[in-house]
């Protein structure tokens, strides 16, 4: 984290709530930001003072929650201050902002789990919810918290700028650029839409154990929409970049891609069939296709579903899977990436985590509550949408490591097939192990070559099917940079993926029946 | 804090904006109180009970547009992020369509009862909630030995609002929620954990079906799908179940939408008043349903709510047009958003529609899949069953089913008496003819 001690003071020295409630995306830029040293200057101190606690009030909370006979407790800050800019029809005339500020207090009987928050942190209200917290359990105090440590923690995402100091006044002309790009890129364009969003997040947890981390967690992303139109057809489709990082991400290089790459998604479709139904060999590109292995086996991981037996992958862990070239690894250390986390949500170290290593199921993904049933090290994938959410096993960036295969020969090596390139959602049973993902644009495969581009189909495999038909693995990993979200319980948290050139040698792809019928 | 209270405080935010140099302002303020209760292997597995508040406000300043939200009410600090929210909007771009509605789309009473909060949430306490939580856990849980893991869940919650707005409305709501059921995994010895789930939800605690029927339904569901595999792809005849048809009428929402058509983007632009579905296909928009979880006396614009037909007998009448994209097309506001759906339902229940036919494919969930509002391209996964001479022979999952939604609609064959109980959109099971499926 590069953002300076001095612009965090000036933030909250203000006294919490004014200065914690000012929605910064409307300031004018100011005329020069603060030179920046490094992220250890940020102290737990000044943590302390913009949430406006200290530790005996944090102390004197626990207790409280604890009073019940809780076996552990943690308790979240956060402050997050959320602003959207729209450009449509060639103006800038929409702007958005959502401040959210609280503390979520969470007591733990066994694996039993009271939970309540609220906005308002002040020493009464916060034991309030301590109380109510506390009826997880109904007898009398059977542990302490003890003295609270600050846990060190890495610099994954660092930023030139902090985003409160990034002014509306000098994101609209971004916005203004791309949109002009995109009509000078294809003559059929009529309409874009382009979004320019940041969000900040300030976090500090504490736990029982006497362990308390705090983050700075930054996010940028901008996202263009075209609708183009040719002989009264009109086809429309998206691109995106996003990641923890600072405005300087936006470099004229990114600027160029937002503008092209949505033109090229678009246009293409006006040729786009769609492709046979039924099972056929599919080769997922480098890139965003990681979406299959977030479906296929990421959720399936998540030690909740596994702790409570209703995973597919329950009883699978140290069994051959895959191929021995596949490895899938999720990962919040990859530098600037959306799902990347310097802490998770209740203040463990974060690593990247093996599910598969050269065939093998190795380890699920655990929160404090799962590893504490499995008996293991949590492997920081505590995670949760805000204050207002109990944290669960989520994934952080999920991929595949490099295989051995060249991308020509794994699409030379299909006969007929399609190349899925460009993704929208997906979904998984996690019991069952159905899952689907949404390919919005990619193309045909025949004898071996790229034919017509194909539009808005379905996949759907099983996810440990698929994973052993996994046949081939390109040596070109590359991680997704779209703004990717994933929702699980009604939580959304922002996740990434990556994958290379993959080739699955059979599952079934929504499309037409006119060959057959 | 009260609605008396909470308007008293949206006033004081508006004349602050307006104070602040803003032309037009309007001011939501929200509180709600929820509960949350889940159960599992005889033990309360979670507990959450918390509050929320929020403010929300709509600046228009020199026709230009912002909204703000934050969760600190506190006059010092709101008055604080008004003045800049103000200062801010000034540096977007004008743009003429930006105002408040007209005052003549407002309701011109807003007093009326629509009967959304029922009077007993405040005698439900926690040791009941746990009550139904456990005995729907418990019923689940016993239904069968191939029952792996019985998730029971309670929740409720209660809701107030008022809303104003600068050019002269004001109006409040209120309501409770409360919802129950659980989600069920089972054994499938050819490998796999089929899970389903059965949920009911209501505005009344009196309408919550027993635990017993809310566990036994949601084991059963899952225990069907035992078995459960792809077959072969081809062209099928489809019934979908009515907790599951909302799906794909969603994909007739967003092209309904004056944002859509003012974007070019909605496959529908151009067919107002022109047949888009069988005659089978009629949608009602009724937003004054006494006691619908989707009822209410005005939209999220202070527009007044009416009721109307939005397709009929398979003819569009109406899009979702809202203030602004309205004022962009030059359309009459009608709401930007659904309220509760009605249909006109058929005379069969899903027992019947099943037995008439010869080799179908019943649908009784989605997942994942999504359309395209700009071309009606859709593709979406399923789980359901097949049926043979109107008997279900076996459970099918892994498909997908595809087409293109301007000729789908044309394929409805028939409707359900069933409209769907838990739901704002009260969607019957609905009977498909010619659809594609792709599997094996």
């Amino acid at each position: 984290m590069k953002m300076t001690r001095r612009a965090f003071l000036e933030k909250t020295s203000k006294g919490l709530v004014a200065a914690a409630f000012v929605p910064y995306f409307l300031r004018l830029s100011p005329a020069k930001a603060l030179a920046g040293p490094i992220a250890s200057q940020v102290k737990l101190d000044d943590f302390m003072n913009h949430f406006g606690v200290d530790e005996k009030i944090i102390n004197e909370v626990m207790s409280v929650a604890l009073s019940k006979g809780g076996d552990y407790c943690d308790l979240y800050f956060q402050h997050s201050i959320d602003n959207y800019i729209g450009l449509e029809d060639k103006a800038v005339n929409r702007a958005y902002t959502d401040v959210g500020f609280g503390v979520g207090i969470r007591v733990l009987k066994g694996d039993q789990t009271g939970y309540s928050f609220t906005e308002e942190i002040t020493p009464g209200a916060m034991k309030l919810a301590a109380q109510t917290a506390a009826s997880i359990a109904d007898s009398g105090a059977l542990i302490k918290p003890q003295e609270l440590k600050l846990k060190e923690t890495p610099a994954f995402y660092p930023i030139e700028t902090p985003w409160e100091e990034v002014g509306i006044d000098k994101k609209v002309p971004y916005l203004q650029q791309i949109n002009e790009k995109v009509f000078a890129e294809d003559k059929r364009i009529i309409k874009s839409n382009i979004w320019f969003i940041n969000g900040t997040s300030y976090i500090m947890v504490a736990n029982s154990l006497g362990r308390i981390a705090c983050d700075y967690q930054p996010m940028g992303q901008i996202a263009v929409s075209c609708t183009a139109e040719q002989n009264g057809q009109r086809e429309q489709n998206y691109f995106d970049l996003s990641g923890r990082h600072g405005i300087e991400f936006f470099t004229p290089a990114n600027i160029d891609k937002l503008a092209k790459e949505s033109v090229r998604r678009t246009v293409m479709l006006f040729d786009a069939i769609k492709p046979e139904a039924g099972e056929m060999e599919v080769i997922l590109a480098a890139g965003s296709s990681g979406i299959l292995l977030h479906e296929a086996i990421g959720h399936g991981m998540e030690a909740d579903f596994n702790r409570k037996n209703i995973s597919i992958f329950s009883d699978k862990i140290d069994k051959p899977v895959a191929e021995k070239f596949v490895s899938i690894v999720d990962d919040g250390t990859n530098p600037n990436l959306r799902g990347s986390i310097n802490v998770d949500d209740e203040g463990n170290d974060t690593e990247k985590t093996y599910l598969v290593e050269n065939g093998t199921l190795k380890s699920y993904l655990h929160d404090y509550i799962s590893s504490r049933f499995y008996k293991v090290k949590p492997t920081g994938n505590g995670r949760r949408e805000s204050f207002r959410h109990v944290p669960q096993p989520r994934m952080r960036n999920t991929y595949m490591e490099a295989g051995p295969h060249k991308k020509d020969e794994i699409i030379a090596s299909v006969k007929k097939g399609l190349y899925a390139e460009a993704f929208t959602n997906g979904e998984v049973f996690i019991g069952a192990g159905d899952f689907t993902f949404y390919v919005k644009s990619g193309y045909l495969i025949e004898d071996g070559k790229i034919t017509k581009p194909v539009k808005d189909v379905n996949i759907i495999g099983n996810g440990p099917q698929v994973l052993k038909d996994i046949v081939m693995v390109g040596d070109d990993l590359q991680m997704s940079e779209g703004g990717w979200t994933c929702g699980k319980n009604g939580q959304g948290v922002p996740v990434s993926m990556g994958l290379p050139t993959v080739k699955v040698k059979k599952i079934t792809v929504g499309g037409l029946n006119t060959a057959k019928s | 804090m009260n609605n008396k209270e909470r308007l008293e405080l949206a006033e004081w935010a508006i004349g602050t904006a307006i104070k602040s140099g803003a032309d037009e302002a309007s001011a939501v303020i929200y509180n709600t109180r929820d509960v949350e209760i889940e159960y599992r292997d005889k033990k309360l597995e979670t507990m959450k009970e918390s509050g929320r508040n929020y403010l929300s406000l709509q600046i228009y300043t020199g026709h230009r547009y912002s909204g703000h939200s934050t969760n600190d009410i506190r006059k010092p600090s709101l008055e604080k992020f008004i003045q800049e929210a103000v200062k801010g909007t000034g540096y977007l771009t004008q743009d003429e369509f930006r105002s408040l509605p007209e005052k003549k789309y407002y309701p011109g009473n807003t007093d009326a009862d629509l009967g959304l909060v029922d009077p007993s949430y405040e005698k439900v306490d926690s040791s009941q909630r746990k009550k139904i939580a456990s005995q729907i856990e418990e019923v689940a849980r016993s239904q069968s030995g191939q029952i792996i893991s019985a998730t029971a869940g309670y929740n409720d919650s209660y809701y107030e609002f008022v809303r104003v707005h600068s050019n002269g409305f004001k109006g409040e709501g209120a309501g409770t929620y409360f919802s129950a059921g659980a989600s069920v995994t089972v054994k499938d010895e050819n490998g796999g954990r089929p899970e389903d789930w059965f949920y009911a939800s209501s505005r009344f605690f009196k309408e919550l079906p027993s635990p017993e029927m809310l566990g036994k339904n949601a084991a059963q569901r899952a225990l069907k799908k035992i078995g459960q595999k792809k077959i072969e792809s081809g062209i099928y005849e489809m019934l979908v179940e009515n907790r599951a048809s909302g799906r794909l009428l969603s994909m007739l929402a967003e092209p309904m939408s004056a944002r859509a058509l003012q974007q070019k983007s909605s496959f529908l632009d151009g067919m107002l008043e022109k047949q888009i579905a069988s005659d089978k296909l009629t949608v009602i928009d009724d937003p004054l349903m006494p006691g619908g979880m989707g009822s209410r006396l005005f939209d999220d614009e202070g527009i007044a709510a009416k009721k109307r037909f939005m397709i009929e007998k398979g003819v569009l009448r109406n899009y979702y047009v809202d203030n602004y994209y309205g004022r962009k097309i030059q359309m009459e506001p009608t709401s930007g958003s659904s309220s509760n759906l009605i249909f006109e339902y058929g005379t069969k229940s899903l027992e019947d529609l099943i037995r008439d036919q010869k080799r179908a494919l019943l649908v009784n969930g989605f997942i994942g899949g999504n359309s395209n509002s700009t071309t009606g391209d859709f593709s979406f996964g399923i789980v359901g069953f097949l049926i043979e001479n109107g008997e279900i022979v076996k459970p099918v999952n892994e498909m997908n089913v595809s087409g293109n939604a301007k000729d789908f609609w044309k394929n409805l064959v028939a409707m359900g008496n069933d409209p769907y109980p838990y739901g704002s959109w009260k969607t019957p099971s609905m009977v498909f003819t010619g659809v594609n499926f792709s599997g094996l």
